[in-house]
């Protein structure tokens, strides 16, 4: 009785926890607001120098005449001695893609603007940590890994998607700070929705869940889908940007609003990039979690693979993400329409989650709603 | 050249590069002029980008054959194996998996689908026609995965030789002009140029690119693994639809339900089944020899919380013998953990109460004494079943008759009366029974349910307002039957238990997983791993010095090369150290010099 009075105190902080995160979550929502409010003061607009006819377009041109020669540089220190250094690279930029440099980021270079986007990301940190703790206490308090119903999967499922934001940004291999408002807006969708609609006390799961395979299966499945959706989102701006240069191109109106929120987002091109950079990197481990769930659906069941409609979702998803993997080595296929593809397979994703549980009955009937 | 698309890719870019030069117009980005560009651009590059991938190459849809049947036939063939054709596959069967998700299968639940087809009449039939109640193993299912992998045969065998020609082949040499290609650096060193290229060589060598010297230039490629693993993936893919085919084609597999202390137990024979199914080339005299029994089991559920009668544990300990000439072992199988036993699984599947009952006839004498498994039907073991007195009774006039008992069991009464369970553990267990006699009519060959009995064709006994005599017993209670036809107990003493299991034996799982683990392992080199040229050229320039080119050519979307051209520059300087600066211009040479920080802005 002590132990469960215990447990019940830990789900209980965990709910404030959660809470507490949401708030934090707001708090950084109203300042990305802010980030891009005062960005939108900036008049860079290098995107539009760089591709409308007449305009600064001597200053694209500057660029890929640079990109197209050559220069070593040797720095020579008093007395003609000659320095090594690394050479200079000349890079070109990647098939398929226009010359267009990428977006200064929400901020548009706005000092004031800087400032936002940095409260933004500092909350952001402080409600992923409040975030993970509540997880923590929450798992901690069923004793069990924190997955067992749609609640559970929802909280782990956003904290650990801003955890792969802040990790990618951590290791300044890439700039995604533009990805910090779409990603709190839908965090706090997704916490509102469990705390509200999927709430379940804490619980047990059925003998059927015990098992390390579980574990393995679910943890996985739950950080590809916060990578997935990293490369959703950036595949969706791919496609608003695209659009937008190409309309640049042809001389089209554009309204100032989508101007102003397309020129700071970075180049299509590297959109693209980063979107298949993502899901190529994620998709092996997908295939693994698809495979492990089977092991375990194996040992629980007696059947590795039964075409439940949870396991049919799964086989859906890597099917259309094979689809588009396939698609942007397919001439004719690439750009837009494997972008779409993308999209598509992470709806899939989105609806073996939402979806499925819901509307639908199977094996996996651990939904608790 | 599967990467001819590259190429003119790439040379877009180049478009507003010559742009600059020509300052023709901007839209000539676009425009068709931009095309000749871009052949122009692909044959620079040539040979030396060519074979990047294996990947087939890609033809227009529309250029039929004006060949006869051999040409058609060579036409279909190469359309199906094309890239264009594989992802439309792959679109299919995505989409073509979707309705047995939303439909129900009569794999999973036939009770289901027969609901369905008497719920909805014009839908039913229809989707019958259309096979959607086994959307998997329907003839259009079916159709789109073999003929993708066909697709996929046909693509493999073909990329595996050209693979291995590559393999055999050496890297081609260097294009005329290393600017064109998408990562470059230069500069100029005193050393010479055949001391360059054995530095470089040995340095590319070392750093385990296949390198050789064609000309003035040292060709190096590295990363075949990509490729490797693309096909091992591919082939892996077939491995696994091979072990899943196989495994269906022999697989058998059949229920038993099995008492606690029932002595007979269960040993696999078909016999012994109380269903069992198989593949269509399973030799049932091939099932495996062994036995079990179940000694207890063991179902435990929590007491309290908001999940108050959730299942913790459910545990059964059984006896077994592999064989014949095997002894006997002790063994446990929970769910997840099912046993293994000469290559068949023993599952866990359900568990429910099997109370114990004495009938007399009219004269006292015991006619039916023993347990009867119930079925049950909530999540507190609500149970239902029959009890059949078979042979041995004599209705009161001395008539040889059978009886019939409908049965309804709870392990925890509520107390109101109602037949439902408060919780699953046999806490406070009620036997409800209704009694029948008549033909039971086991005897007429038709195959009938154990746990249901046919009241239509059963006579009920009456009690004394005319009902159908039923009551509710706790343990130890006595039901008489009206008349002096004698009378049914509900034993006292602890309820047994009982156990169904599972048992399968599927050939091919190795495979499959074997299979699954190269297949994951070939995607991570297919993705991880870039296939790359660098070429190192070095000739001698005007002033004496070399002039030194590296260049770095690799699939689109190679983000690191640039980085390991660079370290393979840094690599290389000390072997080939700068030469100083000459005084300013000399224009004619090539590549001209460039202020570095423009060339800086250039970089990505
Ligand atoms: C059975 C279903 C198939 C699946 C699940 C599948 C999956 C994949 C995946 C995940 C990749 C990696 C993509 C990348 O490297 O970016 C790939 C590459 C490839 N697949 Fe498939 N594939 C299938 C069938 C086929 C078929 C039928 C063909 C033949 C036409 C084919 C030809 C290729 C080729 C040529 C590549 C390499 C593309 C490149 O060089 O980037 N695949 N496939």
């Amino acid at each position: 009785m002590l132990a469960a009075g215990t447990n019940e105190n830990l789900a209980h902080t965990s709910n404030v926890l959660i809470y507490s995160a949401m708030a934090v979550y707001m708090l950084a929502f109203f300042a990305h607001i802010f980030e891009w409010i005062f960005g939108s003061r900036s008049k860079v607009a290098r995107t539009a120098a760089a591709l409308t006819p007449g305009g600064s377009r001597a200053e694209a041109q500057g660029n890929a005449k640079d990109a197209g020669t050559v220069t070593i540089k040797v720095a020579t220190k008093g007395g003609g001695t000659t320095v090594l250094e690394r050479p200079k690279i000349i890079t070109r930029s990647a098939s398929g893609s226009r010359d267009v440099p990428d977006g200064p980021g929400a901020d548009g270079g706005d000092v004031q603007g800087d400032m936002w986007g940095r409260i933004a990301l500092s909350l952001t940190v402080l409600a992923f940590i409040i975030a993970a703790g509540g997880v923590l206490t929450r798992a901690l308090s069923v004793q069990r890994a924190p997955w067992g119903n749609m609640y559970e999967f929802s909280i782990t499922f956003s904290t650990v998607a801003v955890g792969v934001y802040l990790g990618l940004l951590a290791s300044r291999k890439l700039n995604i700070r533009w990805l910090g408002l779409p990603l709190v807006t839908t965090v706090l969708l997704t916490l509102g929705l469990a705390v509200t609609v999927l709430y379940t006390a804490s619980d047990q799961l059925v003998p059927a869940l015990h098992s390390y395979w579980l574990w393995i299966h679910v943890s996985t499945a739950i950080f590809c889908g916060a990578v997935f959706y990293v490369g959703a989102v950036s595949t969706l701006l791919y496609l608003f940007r695209d659009r937008y240069e190409t309309k640049l191109i042809a001389g089209e109106k554009i309204s100032a609003f989508a101007t102003s929120v397309l020129e700071r987002l970075p180049a299509a091109a590297t959109l693209d990039k980063l979107a298949y950079r993502v899901n190529a990197a994620v998709f092996p481990l997908w295939t693994f979690t698809i495979i492990a769930g089977a092991i375990w659906a194996g040992s629980a069941w007696g059947h590795y693979w039964e075409w439940d409609p949870k396991e049919t979702w799964s086989f859906i998803t890597w099917v259309a993400y094979a689809c588009y993997l396939h698609a942007r080595a397919t001439a004719g296929w690439k750009g837009r329409k494997a972008a779409t593809l993308a999209l598509i397979a992470f709806a899939c994703f989105l609806f073996n989650y939402y979806g499925v549980n819901i509307f639908v009955t199977g094996k996996h009937s651990y939904a608790g709603v | 050249m599967g990467n001819t698309d590259t190429h003119a890719g790439r040379s877009r870019a180049d478009g507003a590069d010559r742009g600059a030069d020509d300052a023709g117009p901007p839209e000539a980005d676009g425009a068709p002029g931009a095309l000749t560009r871009d052949e122009a651009d692909a044959r620079e590059i040539g040979a030396a980008g060519s074979q990047l991938s294996t990947a087939p190459r890609e033809e227009p849809l529309l250029s039929g054959p004006t060949l006869g049947p051999i040409g058609w036939f060579r036409w279909f063939w190469r359309q199906l194996t094309s890239m264009r054709i594989a992802l439309l596959l792959l679109l299919l069967l995505s989409l073509a998996a979707i309705p047995g998700s939303l439909i129900p299968q009569s794999s999973a639940d036939q009770n289901k689908v027969d609901t369905f087809i008497t719920e909805h009449t014009t839908l039913g039939p229809l989707y019958d026609k259309l096979q959607l109640f086994h959307v998997y193993s329907s003839v259009w299912f079916s159709a789109i995965y073999i003929l993708l992998f066909i697709s996929l045969i046909g693509c493999i065998i073909p990329r595996t030789w050209q693979f291995v020609g590559q393999l055999r082949g050496r890297p081609p040499g260097a294009p005329s002009r290393l600017t064109r290609l998408p990562a470059y650096t230069t500069w100029r060193t005193e050393a010479a140029p055949e001391a360059v290229r054995e530095a470089a060589l040995t340095m590319l060598r070392r750093r385990r690119f296949r390198a050789h010297v064609v000309g003035d230039a040292v060709a190096a490629e590295k990363g075949y693994l990509r490729e490797a693993g693309n096909l091992v993936f591919h082939v892996a893919l077939i491995v696994m639809l091979l072990a899943f085919a196989s495994g269906s084609l022999f697989k058998s597999e059949g229920g038993k339900l099995i008492m606690e202390g029932d002595s007979d137990g269960f040993s696999n024979t078909l016999s012994q089944y109380d269903d069992f199914t198989s593949g269509p080339l399973f030799d049932t005299s091939n099932l495996a020899p062994f036995s079990f029994s179940l000694d207890d089991f063991v179902g435990t559920y929590e007491r309290s919380g908001p999940e108050v009668g959730t299942a913790r544990t459910f545990q059964a300990d059984i006896h077994y013998s592999a064989g014949p000439r095997d002894g006997e072992h002790k063994g446990v199988i929970k769910e997840n953990h099912p046993l293994k036993i000469e290559g068949s699984n023993v599952y866990l599947i359900s568990h429910g109460y099997a109370p114990s009952v004495t009938v007399r006839d009219g004269a006292g004498k015991v006619v039916f004494h023993g347990a009867t498994p119930m079925l049950p039907f909530d999540k507190n073991l609500s149970s239902s079943g029959a009890i059949k007195v078979m042979d041995g009774y004599r209705d009161k006039s001395g008539k040889k008759d059978q009886l019939g008992f409908a049965a309804l069991f709870v392990p925890t009464f509520g107390g109101k009366g109602q037949m439902l369970s408060q919780f699953p553990a046999a806490d406070f267990p009620v036997l409800n029974i209704g009694a029948y006699h008549g033909d039971l009519g086991v005897d007429s060959g038709v195959p009938q349910n154990v746990y249901q009995l046919n009241t239509k064709v059963l006579t009920p006994f009456k009690d004394a307002k005319g009902q159908i005599l039923k009551q509710s017993l706790l343990p130890g209670e006595t039901m008489k039957l009206p008349g002096g036809s004698g009378s049914i107990t509900f034993d006292k003493g602890p309820i047994k238990e009982w156990a169904s299991f599972q048992i399968t034996h599927q050939p091919g799982e190795l495979w499959a997983l074997g299979g699954a683990i190269a297949a994951i392992l070939g995607l991570a080199g297919s993705l991880f791993i870039q296939r790359r040229r660098v070429w190192v050229k070095a000739v001698a320039g005007p002033d004496g010095t070399t002039v030194l080119e590296m260049a770095g050519l690799g699939r689109s979307e190679s983000a690191k090369l640039p980085e390991e051209l660079g370290d393979l520059a840094v690599t290389l300087l000390p072997e080939a150290p700068p030469a100083p600066e000459p005084d300013a211009d000399d224009a004619g040479e090539k590549p001209a010099a460039a202020p570095a920080e423009h060339a800086e802005g250039a970089e990505k």
